[in-house]
């Protein structure tokens, strides 16, 4: 029972030497995410009231398609971190926790690739 | 999971109501978690009703006067009565705190009390702190000098040394912050929690201390620290208005100097 755990049993649970890492860039992306957002909500604007061609061209400048590369990079990198912490929050048991972090890292992956490539495919063409 | 339903033997029934006197004018209301594991029965919530022109102005004068004239076998901890010793921490109207310094005058309506939540329960308002007590004993809470002493003085502080131990020596180790704290419901088996963690700082800033290096390397873990996400409840309950986020924060900002460095 968790209330019985002796001193013995919480020393032998040790530390892990890591999570400094892990909560620093956690807030670094965050922060990053404040100015990458402009390029996001440039994109939703232009999707919303410009013509086509005027939105792939305005992806297609360079500045513009950095930026949103960084804004995808950064905030599934951020998602990831951030959801890995809600995992370990709620998910207790361990195998479950673990394959449930490497989903989630895996599905992120994926579509950061795939959005990177979106992108690289409109600056290509355009 | 995260146990977010009572299990069926947790459900709190109804219980017995305890009329006040006919002659008492000033009545108020008192609903009381009561449980005892010898009966195997389920909790329950017994009403007692004081009158308080006959009662102290405190949440524990309230329960003292139950256990002396109504109900001897209400059970809870209590010491000093005067929010110095921490026995008396309990969940009162929804927030912990300690019952002996709380005024009954701050609340209106009927007062319900429940033991610090998501505490294994001994009897009625008895919380089991063995594994709390334990985590504490685990931060090492003693000044570590590897060094001898100077020979003719004790170890000296500055003024301003000593005043950075300033709002983390009172703590009381009372269990109100770190009951009160969603992550240490979810995750107390491996976390910390506020209150030990205040603690731990208290003797990283102590200028005496000479072991910082190893206490913040047995912190750096993700469970033991970092399951603090600054929900801040432990500021907001504490009794004694210490700010143990503040000491975890500054716990995670030394980390992150340290890996700097």
């Amino acid at each position: 029972m968790l209330t019985k755990l002796s001193l013995s049993q919480i020393i032998n649970l040790g530390f892990a030497k890591n999570g400094t890492g892990h909560w620093w860039l956690q807030r670094v992306s965050a922060v990053a995410l404040v100015p990458l957002s402009y390029f996001i909500i440039r994109l939703f604007e232009f999707c919303n009231n410009a013509p086509y061609q005027q939105t792939v061209d305005w992806i297609s400048f360079p500045i513009n398609a950095l930026g949103l590369m960084l804004w995808l990079l950064t905030v599934f990198y951020h998602a990831a971190l951030g959801l890995q912490v809600v995992i370990e929050d709620y998910v207790a048991e361990q195998r479950i926790q673990q394959f449930a972090i490497w989903g989630v890292n895996v599905t992120f992956l994926l579509l950061g690739a795939a959005a990177l490539l979106a992108v690289f495919r409109i600056v290509s063409a355009g | 999971m995260a146990e977010f339903t009572l299990p069926k033997n947790s459900v709190v029934g109804k219980g017995k109501t305890f009329s006040a006197a006919a002659d008492a004018k000033n009545v108020r209301r008192f609903e009381i978690y009561r449980w005892d594991p010898d009966t195997g029965e389920n909790p329950r919530i017994d009403i007692y009703e004081l009158d308080m022109d006959h009662c102290g102005p405190m949440v524990l004068d309230a329960i003292i006067k139950i256990k002396n004239e109504i109900d001897s076998s209400l059970s809870f901890r209590r010491s000093c009565r005067e929010g110095v010793c921490g026995s008396c921490a309990m969940n009162v109207n929804g927030k912990n705190t300690l019952a002996c310094i709380h005024d009954m005058d701050l609340y209106t309506g009927p007062i319900k009390i429940y033991p610090l939540p998501h505490m294994a329960v001994v009897k009625d308002l008895v919380p089991d702190m063995t594994h709390f007590y334990a985590q504490y004993a685990s931060i090492k809470p003693w000044l570590d000098t590897p060094t001898a002493p100077p020979a003719k003085t004790e170890r000296l502080q500055s003024k301003e040394e000593r005043e950075k131990l300033d709002g983390l020596y009172e703590c009381v180790l009372c269990a109100c912050c770190s009951t009160s704290c969603p992550s240490y419901w979810w995750n107390s088996e491996r976390y910390l929690g506020p209150a030990v963690l205040l603690q731990a700082y208290r003797w990283i800033a102590d200028s005496r201390d000479e072991s910082i290096d190893a206490r913040l390397d047995e912190l750096e873990d993700p469970f033991k620290l970092y399951r603090c996400h600054t929900i801040m409840n432990c500021t907001d309950t504490c009794p004694k208005n210490l700010n143990p986020a503040k000491a975890i924060a500054e716990i995670k900002k030394l980390m992150v100097e340290r890996k700097r460095d």
